[in-house]
Protein backbone atom coordinates (compact mmCIF):
# COMPACT_ATOMS: atom_id res chain seq x y z
CA UNK A 1 0.00 0.00 0.00
CA UNK A 2 1.52 3.59 -1.21
CA UNK A 3 0.80 6.63 0.12
CA UNK A 4 -0.96 8.94 -2.98
CA UNK A 5 1.29 12.21 -4.34
CA UNK A 6 -0.66 14.98 -3.27
CA UNK A 7 2.19 17.24 -1.18
CA UNK A 8 0.41 20.60 -1.19
CA UNK A 9 -1.96 19.82 1.66
CA UNK A 10 0.04 17.52 3.44
CA UNK A 11 2.96 19.73 3.39
CA UNK A 12 1.10 22.68 4.54
CA UNK A 13 -0.54 20.32 7.28
CA UNK A 14 2.48 19.15 8.11
CA UNK A 15 3.56 23.09 8.40
CA UNK A 16 1.09 23.01 10.67
CA UNK A 17 1.70 20.52 13.04
CA UNK A 18 4.92 22.22 13.62
CA UNK A 19 3.14 25.63 15.04
CA UNK A 20 -0.15 27.13 14.64
CA UNK A 21 0.19 29.90 11.39
CA UNK A 22 -0.62 32.10 9.84
CA UNK A 23 -1.72 32.02 5.86
CA UNK A 24 1.57 34.29 5.34
CA UNK A 25 3.64 32.33 7.63
CA UNK A 26 3.06 28.80 5.64
CA UNK A 27 3.69 30.37 2.23
CA UNK A 28 6.86 31.93 3.03
CA UNK A 29 7.74 28.33 4.68
CA UNK A 30 6.48 26.06 2.12
CA UNK A 31 8.40 28.62 -0.38
CA UNK A 32 11.67 28.71 1.26
CA UNK A 33 11.70 24.47 1.33
CA UNK A 34 9.56 22.90 -0.92
CA UNK A 35 9.17 25.21 -3.99
CA UNK A 36 11.95 27.01 -4.79
CA UNK A 37 11.54 29.41 -7.63
CA UNK A 38 8.23 28.19 -8.37
CA UNK A 39 6.20 30.10 -5.59
CA UNK A 40 2.66 28.60 -4.18
CA UNK A 41 -0.14 31.25 -5.20
CA UNK A 42 -1.62 32.99 -1.69
CA UNK A 43 -4.82 31.93 -3.46
CA UNK A 44 -3.83 28.33 -3.60
CA UNK A 45 -2.69 28.29 0.16
CA UNK A 46 -5.88 29.87 1.07
CA UNK A 47 -8.23 27.58 -0.88
CA UNK A 48 -6.32 24.96 0.70
CA UNK A 49 -6.57 25.97 3.94
CA UNK A 50 -9.91 26.05 3.14
CA UNK A 51 -10.46 22.78 2.21
CA UNK A 52 -8.39 21.43 5.44
CA UNK A 53 -10.90 23.21 7.63
CA UNK A 54 -13.64 21.66 5.88
CA UNK A 55 -12.60 18.49 6.34
CA UNK A 56 -11.91 19.01 9.75
CA UNK A 57 -8.31 18.49 9.74
CA UNK A 58 -7.68 22.19 10.75
CA UNK A 59 -9.33 24.72 12.62
CA UNK A 60 -9.50 28.33 12.60
CA UNK A 61 -8.04 29.76 15.80
CA UNK A 62 -8.27 33.14 17.43
CA UNK A 63 -9.17 35.63 14.99
CA UNK A 64 -6.50 38.62 15.56
CA UNK A 65 -7.26 41.98 15.26
CA UNK A 66 -6.56 44.17 11.83
CA UNK A 67 -7.92 43.09 8.46
CA UNK A 68 -7.27 40.77 5.76
CA UNK A 69 -7.16 37.02 5.89
CA UNK A 70 -3.81 36.98 7.69
CA UNK A 71 -5.75 37.47 11.01
CA UNK A 72 -6.64 34.25 11.50
CA UNK A 73 -4.05 31.75 12.49
CA UNK A 74 -4.37 27.85 11.72
CA UNK A 75 -4.22 25.22 13.92
CA UNK A 76 -3.93 21.28 13.04
CA UNK A 77 -6.43 19.19 14.33
CA UNK A 78 -5.98 15.60 15.80
CA UNK A 79 -7.64 14.32 12.52
CA UNK A 80 -4.74 16.43 10.51
CA UNK A 81 -1.76 15.31 12.65
CA UNK A 82 -2.90 11.84 12.26
CA UNK A 83 -2.82 12.40 8.47
CA UNK A 84 0.60 13.50 8.18
CA UNK A 85 1.81 10.60 10.48
CA UNK A 86 0.25 8.32 8.15
CA UNK A 87 1.55 9.83 4.83
CA UNK A 88 5.17 10.53 6.46
CA UNK A 89 5.24 6.78 7.27
CA UNK A 90 4.44 5.24 4.12
CA UNK A 91 6.54 4.73 1.11
CA UNK A 92 5.72 6.57 -2.11
CA UNK A 93 4.77 4.20 -5.41
CA UNK A 94 8.22 3.85 -6.44
CA UNK A 95 7.76 5.54 -10.38
CA UNK A 96 10.13 7.80 -11.63
CA UNK A 97 10.44 11.76 -10.61
CA UNK A 98 9.81 11.28 -7.11
CA UNK A 99 12.19 13.62 -6.07
CA UNK A 100 9.90 16.72 -4.85
CA UNK A 101 7.68 14.68 -2.95
CA UNK A 102 10.66 12.55 -1.19
CA UNK A 103 12.28 15.62 -0.27
CA UNK A 104 9.17 17.67 0.99
CA UNK A 105 8.40 14.15 3.29
CA UNK A 106 12.16 14.08 4.36
CA UNK A 107 12.53 17.76 5.31
CA UNK A 108 8.94 17.35 6.73
CA UNK A 109 10.18 14.74 9.00
CA UNK A 110 13.05 16.37 10.17
CA UNK A 111 10.70 19.77 11.08
CA UNK A 112 8.85 17.62 13.05
CA UNK A 113 11.02 14.95 14.63
CA UNK A 114 9.71 11.89 13.09
CA UNK A 115 13.08 9.11 12.27
CA UNK A 116 13.54 10.52 8.42
CA UNK A 117 15.90 7.67 8.42
CA UNK A 118 13.70 5.24 9.15
CA UNK A 119 11.22 6.56 6.59
CA UNK A 120 13.95 6.07 4.08
CA UNK A 121 14.96 2.88 4.54
CA UNK A 122 11.29 1.76 3.48
CA UNK A 123 11.41 4.35 0.89
CA UNK A 124 14.52 2.16 -0.23
CA UNK A 125 12.87 -1.32 0.34
CA UNK A 126 10.41 0.00 -1.84
CA UNK A 127 12.27 0.84 -4.39
CA UNK A 128 14.18 -2.21 -4.47
CA UNK A 129 11.11 -4.42 -4.42
CA UNK A 130 9.89 -2.35 -7.36
CA UNK A 131 13.62 -2.74 -9.22
CA UNK A 132 13.00 -7.05 -8.37
CA UNK A 133 9.78 -7.04 -10.18
CA UNK A 134 10.91 -5.02 -13.13
CA UNK A 135 14.61 -7.27 -13.40
CA UNK A 136 11.53 -10.29 -13.31
CA UNK A 137 10.11 -8.24 -16.30
CA UNK A 138 13.05 -8.21 -17.87
CA UNK A 139 14.06 -12.09 -17.69
CA UNK A 140 10.48 -13.18 -19.12
CA UNK A 141 9.64 -10.21 -21.64
CA UNK A 142 10.79 -9.41 -25.14
CA UNK A 143 12.70 -6.67 -26.28
CA UNK A 144 9.95 -3.56 -25.74
CA UNK A 145 9.55 -4.87 -22.18
CA UNK A 146 12.76 -4.88 -21.39
CA UNK A 147 13.51 -1.17 -22.54
CA UNK A 148 10.62 -0.40 -21.09
CA UNK A 149 11.66 -2.05 -17.76
CA UNK A 150 15.24 -0.32 -18.21
CA UNK A 151 13.69 2.96 -17.98
CA UNK A 152 11.76 2.34 -14.68
CA UNK A 153 14.97 0.97 -13.35
CA UNK A 154 17.06 3.79 -14.30
CA UNK A 155 15.16 6.43 -12.59
CA UNK A 156 14.58 4.45 -9.56
CA UNK A 157 18.38 4.00 -9.20
CA UNK A 158 18.96 7.28 -9.34
CA UNK A 159 15.93 7.86 -6.57
CA UNK A 160 18.05 5.62 -4.59
CA UNK A 161 21.15 7.09 -4.96
CA UNK A 162 19.58 10.11 -3.99
CA UNK A 163 18.10 8.48 -0.84
CA UNK A 164 21.27 6.75 0.40
CA UNK A 165 22.86 10.90 -0.10
CA UNK A 166 20.51 11.90 1.89
CA UNK A 167 20.73 9.43 4.63
CA UNK A 168 24.32 10.70 4.83
CA UNK A 169 23.20 14.24 5.04
CA UNK A 170 20.18 13.44 7.49
CA UNK A 171 22.19 15.30 10.05
CA UNK A 172 23.45 18.29 8.49
CA UNK A 173 19.96 18.67 6.94
CA UNK A 174 18.61 18.21 10.55
CA UNK A 175 19.96 21.65 11.49
CA UNK A 176 19.17 23.46 8.81
CA UNK A 177 15.82 22.70 8.93
CA UNK A 178 15.59 22.96 12.89
CA UNK A 179 17.94 26.44 13.16
CA UNK B 1 18.82 -25.81 8.19
CA UNK B 2 20.91 -22.90 6.37
CA UNK B 3 23.31 -22.65 3.75
CA UNK B 4 25.25 -20.14 5.24
CA UNK B 5 24.98 -18.00 8.34
CA UNK B 6 27.27 -15.48 10.36
CA UNK B 7 26.21 -15.13 14.08
CA UNK B 8 26.89 -11.93 16.19
CA UNK B 9 30.34 -11.38 14.09
CA UNK B 10 32.97 -8.78 15.12
CA UNK B 11 36.49 -8.03 13.45
CA UNK B 12 38.69 -5.26 13.72
CA UNK B 13 41.25 -4.14 11.76
CA UNK B 14 44.05 -2.89 14.06
CA UNK B 15 41.80 -0.41 16.19
CA UNK B 16 39.24 0.25 13.60
CA UNK B 17 36.03 -1.80 13.57
CA UNK B 18 34.50 -3.43 10.30
CA UNK B 19 32.12 -5.56 11.67
CA UNK B 20 30.58 -5.35 15.09
CA UNK B 21 28.05 -8.42 15.49
CA UNK B 22 26.77 -9.02 11.97
CA UNK B 23 24.08 -11.52 11.41
CA UNK B 24 23.08 -12.82 8.39
CA UNK B 25 21.63 -16.42 7.45
CA UNK B 26 21.00 -17.50 3.93
CA UNK B 27 18.80 -20.08 2.83
CA UNK B 28 19.93 -23.08 0.38
CA UNK B 29 19.66 -22.02 -3.01
CA UNK B 30 19.02 -18.32 -2.11
CA UNK B 31 20.81 -15.65 -3.81
CA UNK B 32 21.16 -12.50 -1.15
CA UNK B 33 22.33 -9.47 -2.33
CA UNK B 34 24.59 -7.37 -0.02
CA UNK B 35 24.29 -3.61 -0.03
CA UNK B 36 26.06 -0.58 1.50
CA UNK B 37 27.94 2.37 1.32
CA UNK B 38 32.12 1.58 0.79
CA UNK B 39 33.19 1.09 3.89
CA UNK B 40 30.39 -0.27 5.56
CA UNK B 41 31.56 -4.06 6.01
CA UNK B 42 30.28 -6.23 3.16
CA UNK B 43 33.55 -7.31 1.73
CA UNK B 44 34.73 -7.90 5.41
CA UNK B 45 31.30 -10.09 5.57
CA UNK B 46 31.76 -12.14 2.34
CA UNK B 47 35.77 -12.94 3.65
CA UNK B 48 34.65 -14.21 6.66
CA UNK B 49 31.66 -16.47 5.48
CA UNK B 50 34.03 -17.60 2.60
CA UNK B 51 36.26 -18.66 5.46
CA UNK B 52 39.06 -16.06 4.23
CA UNK B 53 38.68 -14.03 7.22
CA UNK B 54 38.67 -14.97 11.08
CA UNK B 55 36.21 -12.78 12.58
CA UNK B 56 37.62 -11.79 16.68
CA UNK B 57 34.07 -12.95 17.86
CA UNK B 58 31.28 -14.75 16.66
CA UNK B 59 30.02 -17.39 14.64
CA UNK B 60 30.33 -18.79 10.75
CA UNK B 61 28.49 -21.45 10.61
CA UNK B 62 28.24 -23.50 6.77
CA UNK B 63 25.28 -25.79 6.99
CA UNK B 64 25.66 -26.73 10.65
CA UNK B 65 29.30 -27.10 10.74
CA UNK B 66 31.55 -24.06 12.10
CA UNK B 67 34.06 -22.45 9.56
CA UNK B 68 35.71 -19.81 11.93
CA UNK B 69 36.74 -22.27 14.17
CA UNK B 70 38.64 -24.75 11.42
CA UNK B 71 42.59 -24.12 10.96
CA UNK B 72 43.83 -22.40 7.67
CA UNK B 73 44.54 -25.90 5.69
CA UNK B 74 40.84 -26.78 6.60
CA UNK B 75 39.64 -23.56 5.44
CA UNK B 76 41.72 -23.63 2.64
CA UNK B 77 40.12 -27.06 1.71
CA UNK B 78 36.54 -25.58 2.33
CA UNK B 79 36.58 -22.87 -0.12
CA UNK B 80 38.70 -25.02 -2.91
CA UNK B 81 35.83 -27.61 -2.37
CA UNK B 82 32.48 -26.49 -1.08
CA UNK B 83 32.47 -22.34 -2.65
CA UNK B 84 32.95 -21.10 -5.43
CA UNK B 85 34.13 -17.03 -6.01
CA UNK B 86 33.84 -14.27 -8.51
CA UNK B 87 36.02 -11.17 -8.24
CA UNK B 88 35.26 -7.77 -9.66
CA UNK B 89 37.84 -8.04 -12.15
CA UNK B 90 37.90 -11.23 -13.21
CA UNK B 91 41.06 -12.24 -12.32
CA UNK B 92 41.91 -15.00 -14.39
CA UNK B 93 45.71 -16.38 -14.55
CA UNK B 94 46.69 -14.69 -17.33
CA UNK B 95 49.47 -17.51 -18.42
CA UNK B 96 46.64 -20.32 -18.79
CA UNK B 97 44.12 -20.53 -21.61
CA UNK B 98 41.03 -19.56 -21.03
CA UNK B 99 39.60 -23.16 -20.50
CA UNK B 100 42.83 -24.02 -18.02
CA UNK B 101 41.07 -21.16 -16.09
CA UNK B 102 37.82 -22.69 -15.77
CA UNK B 103 39.12 -26.19 -15.42
CA UNK B 104 41.49 -24.45 -12.73
CA UNK B 105 39.27 -25.26 -9.38
CA UNK B 106 39.07 -29.09 -10.79
CA UNK B 107 42.59 -29.31 -11.23
CA UNK B 108 43.25 -27.75 -7.62
CA UNK B 109 41.12 -30.02 -6.49
CA UNK B 110 42.32 -33.53 -8.58
CA UNK B 111 40.82 -34.06 -11.13
CA UNK B 112 43.07 -35.23 -14.14
CA UNK B 113 43.88 -32.43 -16.77
CA UNK B 114 41.74 -33.99 -19.59
CA UNK B 115 38.65 -34.85 -16.78
CA UNK B 116 39.14 -31.60 -15.74
CA UNK B 117 39.36 -29.92 -19.25
CA UNK B 118 36.06 -31.80 -20.26
CA UNK B 119 34.05 -30.55 -17.78
CA UNK B 120 35.56 -27.13 -18.48
CA UNK B 121 34.57 -26.81 -22.05
CA UNK B 122 30.43 -26.87 -22.04
CA UNK B 123 30.62 -23.93 -20.41
CA UNK B 124 31.88 -22.08 -23.20
CA UNK B 125 28.80 -22.84 -25.29
CA UNK B 126 26.51 -22.31 -21.98
CA UNK B 127 27.86 -18.94 -21.38
CA UNK B 128 28.15 -17.77 -25.07
CA UNK B 129 31.71 -18.10 -25.23
CA UNK B 130 32.38 -20.84 -28.13
CA UNK B 131 35.40 -20.53 -30.07
CA UNK B 132 37.29 -18.65 -26.89
CA UNK B 133 38.96 -21.51 -25.31
CA UNK B 134 42.13 -21.38 -26.15
CA UNK B 135 42.74 -17.42 -25.66
CA UNK B 136 44.33 -16.11 -22.30
CA UNK B 137 42.93 -13.51 -20.51
CA UNK B 138 44.83 -10.56 -22.06
CA UNK B 139 42.98 -11.39 -25.37
CA UNK B 140 39.26 -11.18 -24.26
CA UNK B 141 37.02 -8.08 -23.29
CA UNK B 142 36.06 -7.49 -19.81
CA UNK B 143 32.64 -9.20 -20.34
CA UNK B 144 34.07 -12.20 -21.98
CA UNK B 145 36.91 -12.31 -19.15
CA UNK B 146 33.85 -12.16 -16.62
CA UNK B 147 32.06 -14.63 -18.05
CA UNK B 148 35.07 -17.03 -17.84
CA UNK B 149 35.50 -16.65 -14.37
CA UNK B 150 31.68 -17.01 -13.69
CA UNK B 151 32.43 -20.61 -15.64
CA UNK B 152 35.37 -21.00 -13.02
CA UNK B 153 33.19 -20.32 -10.54
CA UNK B 154 30.48 -22.66 -10.93
CA UNK B 155 32.16 -24.93 -12.54
CA UNK B 156 33.00 -27.55 -9.66
CA UNK B 157 28.78 -27.15 -8.50
CA UNK B 158 30.21 -25.49 -5.34
CA UNK B 159 27.77 -25.35 -2.41
CA UNK B 160 28.11 -21.45 -2.36
CA UNK B 161 29.30 -18.94 -4.96
CA UNK B 162 30.54 -15.72 -3.26
CA UNK B 163 29.99 -12.82 -5.70
CA UNK B 164 32.02 -9.32 -4.98
CA UNK B 165 31.02 -6.71 -7.09
CA UNK B 166 31.18 -9.01 -10.11
CA UNK B 167 29.66 -6.65 -12.48
CA UNK B 168 31.78 -3.49 -11.11
CA UNK B 169 34.59 -3.24 -13.70
CA UNK B 170 31.74 -3.70 -16.77
CA UNK B 171 29.55 -1.28 -18.49
CA UNK B 172 25.79 -1.47 -17.96
CA UNK B 173 24.58 -4.22 -20.66
CA UNK B 174 27.47 -6.33 -20.63
CA UNK B 175 26.69 -6.77 -16.62
CA UNK B 176 23.62 -7.04 -17.53
CA UNK B 177 24.29 -10.62 -19.34
CA UNK B 178 26.50 -11.75 -16.24
CA UNK B 179 23.74 -10.98 -14.11
CA UNK B 180 21.56 -12.78 -16.28
CA UNK B 181 24.28 -15.79 -16.43
CA UNK B 182 25.19 -15.65 -12.92
CA UNK B 183 21.55 -16.49 -11.51
CA UNK B 184 20.43 -18.69 -14.22
CA UNK B 185 22.94 -20.97 -13.80
CA UNK B 186 23.10 -20.83 -10.15
CA UNK B 187 19.56 -21.68 -10.07
CA UNK B 188 19.84 -24.42 -12.49
CA UNK B 189 22.54 -25.58 -10.63
CA UNK B 190 20.39 -25.31 -7.03
CA UNK B 191 24.12 -23.15 -5.89
CA UNK B 192 23.20 -20.72 -3.00
CA UNK B 193 24.82 -16.80 -4.07
CA UNK B 194 25.91 -14.25 -1.30
CA UNK B 195 26.87 -11.53 -3.62
CA UNK B 196 28.10 -8.14 -2.63
CA UNK B 197 27.57 -4.86 -4.39
CA UNK B 198 26.47 -1.41 -4.43
CA UNK B 199 24.52 -1.07 -7.71
CA UNK B 200 21.15 -1.64 -6.73
CA UNK B 201 20.48 -2.85 -10.07
CA UNK B 202 22.86 -5.90 -9.98
CA UNK B 203 20.83 -6.15 -6.06
CA UNK B 204 17.52 -6.31 -7.76
CA UNK B 205 18.47 -10.05 -9.18
CA UNK B 206 18.21 -11.57 -5.69
CA UNK B 207 15.91 -12.97 -3.79
CA UNK B 208 16.90 -10.58 -0.93
CA UNK B 209 18.58 -8.27 -0.33
CA UNK B 210 20.19 -6.97 2.84
CA UNK B 211 22.36 -3.30 3.67
CA UNK B 212 25.40 -3.55 6.09
CA UNK B 213 25.52 -0.13 7.75
CA UNK B 214 28.44 0.32 10.59
CA UNK B 215 29.59 -3.25 10.42
CA UNK B 216 26.05 -4.58 10.90
CA UNK B 217 23.52 -6.26 8.60
CA UNK B 218 20.05 -4.65 8.77
CA UNK B 219 17.29 -6.28 6.90
CA UNK B 220 15.20 -4.21 4.59
CA UNK B 221 12.37 -2.31 6.22
CA UNK B 222 9.18 -3.84 4.95
CA UNK B 223 6.67 -0.59 3.91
Amino acid sequence: MYGVVMSVPLTLLGLLEREPSHGYDLKRDYDTYFSRGKPLPFGQVYATLGRLARDGKIVVGEVEPGVGPDRKRYVITERGATEVDAWLAEPVEPEPNLQTVLFSKVVLALMLERPAGEYLDRQRAAHLRRMTELTAIKRDGDLVDTLLADHGLFHLEADLHWIDTTVARLDALRKLVRS
Amino acid sequence: MTAIEAREVVLSFGSTPALRGANLSVDPGEIVAVMGPSGSGKTTLLHCLAGILVPDAGEIRLADRRVDTLAEPERSALRRDRFGFVFQSGQLVPELTAEENVALPLLLRGVKRAAALSQARPWFERLGLGGLERRRSGELSGGQAQRVALARGLVSRPEVLFADEPTGALDSLTGEQVMDLLVGCAREQGTTVVLVTHEARVAAYADRQVIVRDGRVNALVSA
